[in-house]
This record gives C-alpha cells, structure tokens and sequence, in this order.
C-alpha cells in the first residue's frame, strides 16, 4: 500500500522582502525550502513506512526548479518523487491544485492502493489550508485535518483512528482509508537525511508528470480554472508606539507602568 | 668464567633456546600487532619519508629521552626519565652482552677491551638511576596515589616495574661476582667500575663465586628474555608505538581527517577497522599515565567521558575483534555501544568539548579527538543519531548558513550605524571575516564593533562581505557533519576567489583555526590572523596609540580561548596587548596558557544542553572568581557567552564584567 506525502516548496519567508514600491515579493535571490509543516507530513509517512512497511510517495506542484525539494524528500526515505508541473497548471489557485493533485494521486491509486494522503496543515505562504481537504473532497477519501497523532492504522479492515488538535480540546476520530489528514507540526520531529542517502537520492529520478501526462481538461486548472486570484500583496504600515517610561534605569516603575497600560488598553486582562 | 661455555652443550642450548624463545614471542606478537594496524584505513596521511624522519630525529631525543616530561607538576617524569636512560644504555649494553654470553669463544676479546669496559661504567653508575626511578614510581603510584592513576594501580603496573628494578640489580651482581672471582672486565688498565667493585667486597672470601655469578648472569638475562617476551603484551608495548607515533604525528594540531564525501568507507566509524592506521597506532601508544583524564573537563565535571577510556576501549576492541577482522568476519563487539568494556557510549562521544587539553598533555602524542569526531561523523552522517538539539543547528547552517537560522541578509545589521566597506579587491586589504557570533549575537555585535573602530583607528583598510560571508562551519566539523561542512567551505572558498580575498582578520578564534588550518584540506591559501595577534603587533608597531582613560577595569584575570591557545598556540599576543592597554600583565587563573580550562562551548557544545555533571562554565567561571577579579577578558565569542551566562548564575554579574581584548583596547584609543 502506499501513502503520499504532498510536499510544497515555498520560499524561505525569514527571508522574503516585499518590494515598497511595486507591493511585490521580492523573489531574487530567496533561497526555498520545503514548507515547514509539509516537513512533518513527510516524517509521518516514513514513520508509516517503518512501521507498517507502506510504501512512500512524494507529490508536489510547482515550477520545475520544485525538483530540488522533492530530491531532498528522497534522501529522507521516500520511494517515489512526484512532479506536477506545467505551465497550464499555474497560477492555480486552492481549488485548481487541489484538483491537480487529486488527479495525482487518482493515478497513483491505479498502481498501487492508496492509504494515506498526509499533507501540512497550512502552507507558511498561501496559508489557506484549504488544499489538503480539497484533496480529500475531490478524491472522495476521508478528511482528517489538524491531527497530532495516529492512535492506529487498521490495514486489514482499511481503518485508522487519530487525534486532532483544536482550540483547547482534543478529538479522537475513527474513520475509513483511504484517509486525507494534514498534520500539526507537533506530530512528530522531523528526521535528518544521511549522506548515503542523499548520494543515493543525487542519483534517483523525480518524475515528471506535466499535463501531457495528466491530460486535464485545461479550463479546470491553472489560472484559467482558479476562481480567487491575489490582486496585491502589501505589506501592513506598522505604526511606532511610544516610549512610556525608563526601563533602563527604573524597571520595576517601567514595567507597573507598562502592565497598567496594557490593562486600560483591554488587550490584557488583570 | 662464562655461565654459558662452562656448561659446554647444554649452556649453549639453554642459552640460545631462551633467547630465540622470547624472540620469536616477541616477532610472532610483534608481526599480528602489526596486521591489526593494517585492518585500518590507508589514509597516506603521514608517509615516512627521509625528511620527515630526520625531522623527527631531534624531536625524538628531546620527547624520548624526556625532557619533555620531566618538566612535569608532579615530578613523575623525572624517576620516568631515569628508567628511559638507564634502558638506553642497557640495551646497547645487551648486544655486547650476547656476544660474550654467546658461547662462540669470543667473549675474553670482548670483555678484555676498552669500549667493553666503558660501557660496564656506564650501566654501572646508571644503575642506582633506575632503581631511584623504580622506587619513585612506586612511592607516587601506591603511597602518593595520585588521581590521575585512579583504576591504573593493577599488578600489571606492579610487576612491570619489578621487572625494570630487577635489570639493574641483577647485572651489578654479575659483574660484582665477576671482579671478585679475579675476571673483572679488563682493558687498556682501566679501573673497574665503582659500584660493582664496592658490592665485589661483600663476596671477598666466598668459595663459591662461581655459583654466586652463575646466578646472577642467568637471572639478569632470564628477566632481559622475560621482558622481551611481554612487550607486545603490555604497557611496555608503549617503548616501541610511542616512538613511531611520535614520528607519525600530523603536522597539523588537532586536525582531522578530509573525507571523501563519495567513499562510503570514510563517512564514519562504526567499527574499529573504519578508523585510519594511525589512529590504531596511538591505541597501542598508550601508557595509561591519565594526564588525559586529569585534564580532560568532561571527565572532570563528571560527564560519561574519559578521554583515556576512549583509547583504552578502542585497543580492548581492537584486540576483542581483530582476530575475526583478520578473517574478513564481522566485528563481534561493536565500538559504539553501551561504554561496557571495550565499547564507547554515544554520551561519551557527545560529551567532548574539543578542547584539545588531552592532546596537549599526551606524552606520547595520540589524537583523541579525530576519533571522536570519526565516531560522530558515523552518528550524525550515517545514522541520524544525535542529540536533538543539534537538527535546528543542522538545519538553520545548511538552509541559512548561520546557526541561528537568521535570514543572511542581515549579516552587515551590525556595521549599520559604522561605515563599513564591501570587500573589494585592491580597494580593501583585508576581509573582515565577522563571523556568525560578530554578525547576529547582540552582545558579541559590541566586540565586531570594537574590532572596527580599532582597524580604522591604526588605519588598516579593510572590507566585509555581509550577506556574501556564509558560516565557516566550525561546529558542523567538530560535530562530525562533513556534508554540510564540505559544502560551507565550498561556497566560502569560491566568493573568496571571486572577491580575490587573502588576507583574512577573524573575530572568534573558531573560526580563526578553520579558515587558517582547516581549509587547507581544500588548497587554500590564506594569510589568516585573529584580532588578538593583529591588535598586538598593531601595538608593538606603535601604530595604535592608548591613552588609559577607558575606566578602571580592576583586577583583569585573563581566560585562554581553546582554540587560540591549544589548537594554535596563540597565548602571548593577546596577554601582551592586554598588558599594554591595562599596564600591568593580567592575572592568571588557576590553570592557564596550554593548560587552561575549556569554557565548555567548543566542538559543538555551544549548541548542546549540558545536563549531567556540574556545568563546565560554572566550574570555570569558579576558577576566575577566586583571584577576585573586576573583569574577565576572553577572546571569544563562545568564552563570552559561557561567562555571562556564568557569572548570572552565580549571582556575580554585577560585580564582574566579561570583556573582549578589542572592547578593552578599543575603549583606551586616543
């Protein structure tokens, strides 16, 4: 059986600027990473395949130069890297990927049964979280999003039960394979590749999958079958407050002063 | 009189059975000690070469015969001394020996001429020598019982003395015996020897001489035998590796191996076999003396690291395996395991600070540290196996190339305020290389700052490369992650070929010894100087002129940077500036120059929790408190932070302020 982990490549945001001028990222020169929570999808998988012997796919979306991020999934222990990529499949917005990669991961299902889908919560640059549950929608498969834990995967009666992480609760669910989660980072703490891995990862072969391959219907992908579009990204005026009192040379005056303020201004309560 | 030709046959018989005896236990030990070297690595890191060996020569009569160690606190290398003298001489002694005792017939020309007489003065009067020596040891070892030796007193130790005592006094015996039975060695009407000549008279007017010198001849050379016969078996194997090792000693301090990051062979040892020839030779150099372990600061602050168990465990692995090894079978003991006997436990191999204190005092020169980073490199590059501390420091290296995982960019924020310039070749001389600590840690900033106003004030041009500057991976080599590390060199090396930098000024000594030594696995060639030596020949030159009205710093206790000191021998240039800017020498702690204590962050563990043990800083920072300082000058950016945080936990922050040489200098310019 197979689980696949869908991995995003996304610029490293410590270090994106935007452009005071034009209101634009400034891409040149920003180095990209795997998006961090996609880190933690990617170990659960290998976790299940250490412990349940699944095989592990790798899919991610983007650019061609994606083939880096998806080589370095390699030399964690993937088996199979994925890459959808063709200019038709562009600036797609959530729903246009996620019906991309539902189409992905419908033809993996076709050679091997699918288990698990795992994606990140959320990306650190769309930050929608809405592809993973696309995913799982337009598949068909069962949605389980912000889990912490798998409790257990069930293979021979294709179940699985985990706990997902909410706003000061927990929820433990059951529920059918084949399943789509998106994971919190505090599932696990993500592995490092050794280098006998990534030599051998430098050698493997991501494979292309442009829409020569998926032959999609053009008009449901890409930008011309995204219905949102991003019409400006800006960054926020940030405003310099002003200094109330001498935290170098009267602190304890200088934080009264400061929790006093804090409690007029309602943004902490006493 | 001849024990040997008076027994006719049977003499000879005896005699040549025993020698070829011990002989061939010494050859055929010799000979498997000698293929379970083979079993290691062939690195060609130290070929023999007639240079290098009459290079050595003169090293070897300085380190071999002691004079080296006889300087040592506890005196113990004086009665070592005599020992290695007094064998010496012997030994030359023997060949003369065998030839009268032989039983060819030659033995009245031997012993009826001048060199032969000579030599029985010298043995004579070096004999009472080693017997000093023997009794010395045994003094230090059993009534002395020195820390240092704590787990060595064994009866192996015991009896290899007895048998070093037994020589001297069994060959004054023979000769004793000899002169008064009327055969005393004789040439040219020289006198015989003194101390055989007084022992004579007590055997004046005995009959049976004869006998009394049979005795004697066949004891000595029984125990000559016995000796000869041991040597590949115990610590007396040390008389023979030491020397070689000594010879074999990289030209380098402290340096370890380049791997071949396509040679899986070479990513890491697992198994004694992984490590190179050399570092097996040192297994067998050693001696057990514990200077190691005496100054080793894990081992010190109780942390599951012993330096001295770490070569003793290799050997007992070596021997343990070598035999199956030799079969081309697996290793039936690993080398990283739970740290029973003859295995090293992951804590030990993490709990080295690189320090180099045990290399420093090794008297026989073996490299403890390249076998912990060989193991590490395994750990980290193999495995995956490390403490979990270290995946952000991987990470944030590898992805940012900072520890920190701060956005590169902001690697010139700190010459934000100061007009400092891009390196450009032939507008600038030197680079600036700030380093991680100088460019994001807000208080080691203040130390990148004080570098610049001193280079501006003695005129020097000099340039930065900001966000261009990638880490020089210190940390990630001494934590065993060569891959990383490989490709942070790889990157340094080509912007500064592009940029046409030579001459680099370094702020922290880490990264002082990585770009200086280091690199020059990869070809470089870098004029390479840390602040401290550059701000004291700046003084010296009279170019940087002081005026002392920087404050009153009070007592100023001087701390030594490991990587300064030790791994570079850097110890008077910062001590003389420091003189100079405060006009009196600072105060010594405790333990200084080469022997100085680790602060405790090198090798890694800067970025490691330290939670077994007392802390290393704290112990260290105990040490400078006792000489009541008013301010701790370090040199480093690591020393910075583990003092700091030191002296806040002790509650003496603000009493006592921790300064970097160039904020001290900076802060008296004129």
């Amino acid at each position: 059986m197979l689980v696949v982990a869908c991995v995003k490549q996304v610029p490293d945001t410590t270090q994106v600027k935007i452009d005071p001028e034009t209101g634009t990222l400034i891409r040149e020169g920003v180095p990209f990473i795997i998006n961090p929570f996609d880190t933690h999808a990617l170990e659960e998988c290998l976790r299940l395949k250490d412990e349940y012997g699944f095989r592990v796919a790798a899919i991610s979306m983007g650019p061609p130069n994606t083939e880096v991020t998806l080589r370095k999934t390699l030399a964690l222990g993937v088996d199979r890297a994925i890459l959808l990529s063709d200019r038709v499949f562009g600036g797609a917005d959530t729903l246009a990927t996620s019906m991309v990669i539902a189409e992905a991961v419908k033809r993996l299902a076709q050679e091997e049964e699918v288990a698990m889908v795992i994606c990140g919560k959320q990306t650190i640059d769309g930050d929608t979280a809405q592809v993973g549950p696309g995913i799982a929608s337009r598949c068909g498969y069962s949605q389980l999003t912000l889990v912490d834990q798998i409790k257990s995967v069930d293979v021979d009666a294709r179940k699985m039960v985990v706990r997902r992480k909410l706003e000061g609760r927990y929820e433990i669910v059951e529920a059918a394979l084949p399943a789509v989660l998106t994971v919190v980072r505090e599932i696990n703490r993500p592995r490092y590749p050794t280098v006998p891995m990534r030599l051998k990862a430098e050698e493997a072969e991501v494979v292309l999958w442009d829409n020569k391959v998926m032959q999609l219907d053009e008009t449901a992908i890409g930008l011309k079958g995204s219905p949102t579009q991003v019409r400006r990204i800006f960054s926020p005026e940030r405003v310099k407050g002003e200094i109330l009192g001498d935290g170098m040379n009267e602190p304890g005056e200088a934080a009264r002063l400061l929790v006093d303020t804090l409690v007029s201004k309602d943004i902490v309560s006493p | 009189m001849n024990p040997v030709s008076d027994m006719g046959a049977a003499g000879f018989l005896i005699f040549w059975g025993l020698t070829a005896l011990a002989a061939g236990i010494f050859i055929v030990r010799g000979y498997q000690l000698v293929q379970y070297i083979y079993l290691g690595r062939n690195v060609g890191e130290s070929k023999l070469t007639l240079g290098t060996i009459i290079g050595a020569i003169w090293h070897l009569i300085l380190q071999q015969c002691q004079f080296k160690n006889v300087r040592r606190k506890d005196w113990s290398g004086l009665g070592h001394s005599f020992m290695v003298w007094g064998f010496l001489c012997f030994v030359i002694y023997y060949f003369l020996f065998i030839v009268i005792a032989s039983g060819f017939g030659i033995a009245e020309t031997m012993e009826n001429n001048a060199f032969y007489v000579i030599w029985c003065w010298v043995t004579d009067i070096i004999a009472p020598f080693i017997v000093i020596g023997v009794i010395w040891a045994v003094i230090r070892r059993y009534i002395g019982k020195p820390a240092r030796l704590k787990g060595q007193l064994t009866w192996e130790a015991i009896f290899i003395l007895m048998t070093v005592i037994i020589h001297p006094i069994t060959h004054v015996g023979k000769i004793a015996t000899q002169i008064a039975a009327g055969h005393a060695p004789a040439g040219l009407g020289l006198a015989t020897p003194p101390i055989s000549t007084a022992v004579s008279n007590m055997y004046a007017g005995l009959t049976s001489l004869e006998a009394s010198h049979a005795f004697w001849f066949w004891s000595h050379w029984v125990f000559v035998l016995l000796v000869l016969a041991i040597i590949g078996y115990t610590r007396y194997l040390h008389v023979v590796a030491a020397i070689i090792n000594d010879v074999l000693q990289p030209k380098t301090k402290n340096m370890v191996e380049r791997i071949d990051l396509k040679d899986r062979a070479t990513f890491g040892v697992s198994r004694v076999d992984g490590f190179s020839r050399k570092q097996l030779l040192d297994v067998y150099a050693c001696v057990v003396c514990g200077y190691c372990q005496e100054n080793c600061p894990a081992n010190l602050t109780d942390k599951p690291l012993n330096p001295l168990l770490i070569i003793s465990d290799i050997k007992t692995n070596l021997m343990t395996n070598g035999p199956a090894l030799l079969k081309k079978q697996s290793p039936s003991l690993g080398l990283i395991g739970d740290g029973g006997e003859g295995t090293i436990s992951e804590d030990a191999i993490w709990a080295c600070t690189t320090c180099g204190a045990c290399m420093e005092v090794c008297p026989v020169y073996i490299e403890h540290i390249p076998k912990i980073v060989d193991m590490r490199r395994e750990l980290v590059q193999v495995q995956a196996k490390f403490p979990e501390e270290l995946l952000n420091l991987f990470e944030n290296t590898e992805q940012r190339s900072n520890p920190w995982g701060i956005a590169p960019s902001d690697r010139d924020k700190w010459a934000a305020n100061i007009d400092a310039q891009p390196f450009e070749e032939g507008k600038t001389e030197y680079l600036f290389y700030v380093g991680c600590a100088g460019a994001f840690d807000s208080r080691e900033r203040q130390v990148s700052l004080a570098i610049a106003r001193v280079l501006d004030a003695a005129g020097i041009s000099w340039g930065i490369l900001g966000r261009d500057e990638a880490c020089c991976g210190d940390s990630l080599r001494r934590l065993g992650n060569e891959y990383v590390y490989d490709q942070l060199v790889k990157q340094n090396l080509a912007t500064f070929k592009e940029r046409g930098v030579k001459k680099i000024i370094t702020e922290c000594p880490h990264c002082y010894t990585t770009l200086k030594n280091d690199y020059r696995q990869y070809g470089a060639e870098l004029e390479v100087i840390h602040h401290t030596e550059l701000i004291n020949r700046l003084l010296t030159e009279g170019r940087l002129k002081l005026n002392g009205t920087g404050g009153d710093l009070g007592n100023v206790v001087f701390h030594d940077s490991c990587y300064l000191g030790r791994h570079n021998d850097i110890y008077e240039a910062p001590r003389q500036a420091l003189a100079a800017a405060t006009g009196r020498a600072p105060i010594e702690m405790e333990r200084h120059h080469n022997r100085a204590f680790c602060c405790g962050a090198g090798g890694g563990r800067m970025w490691m929790e330290e939670s077994t043990g007392k802390r290393i800083n704290i112990v260290r920072v105990e040490e400078a408190l006792e000489k009541d300082p008013e301010t701790i000058c370090v040199c480093c950016p690591y020393c910075m932070v583990m003092f700091e945080d030191g002296l806040k936990d002790m509650d003496a922050d603000d009493r006592v302020k921790v300064l970097d040489l160039a904020e001290i200098v900076a802060a008296r310019l004129k």
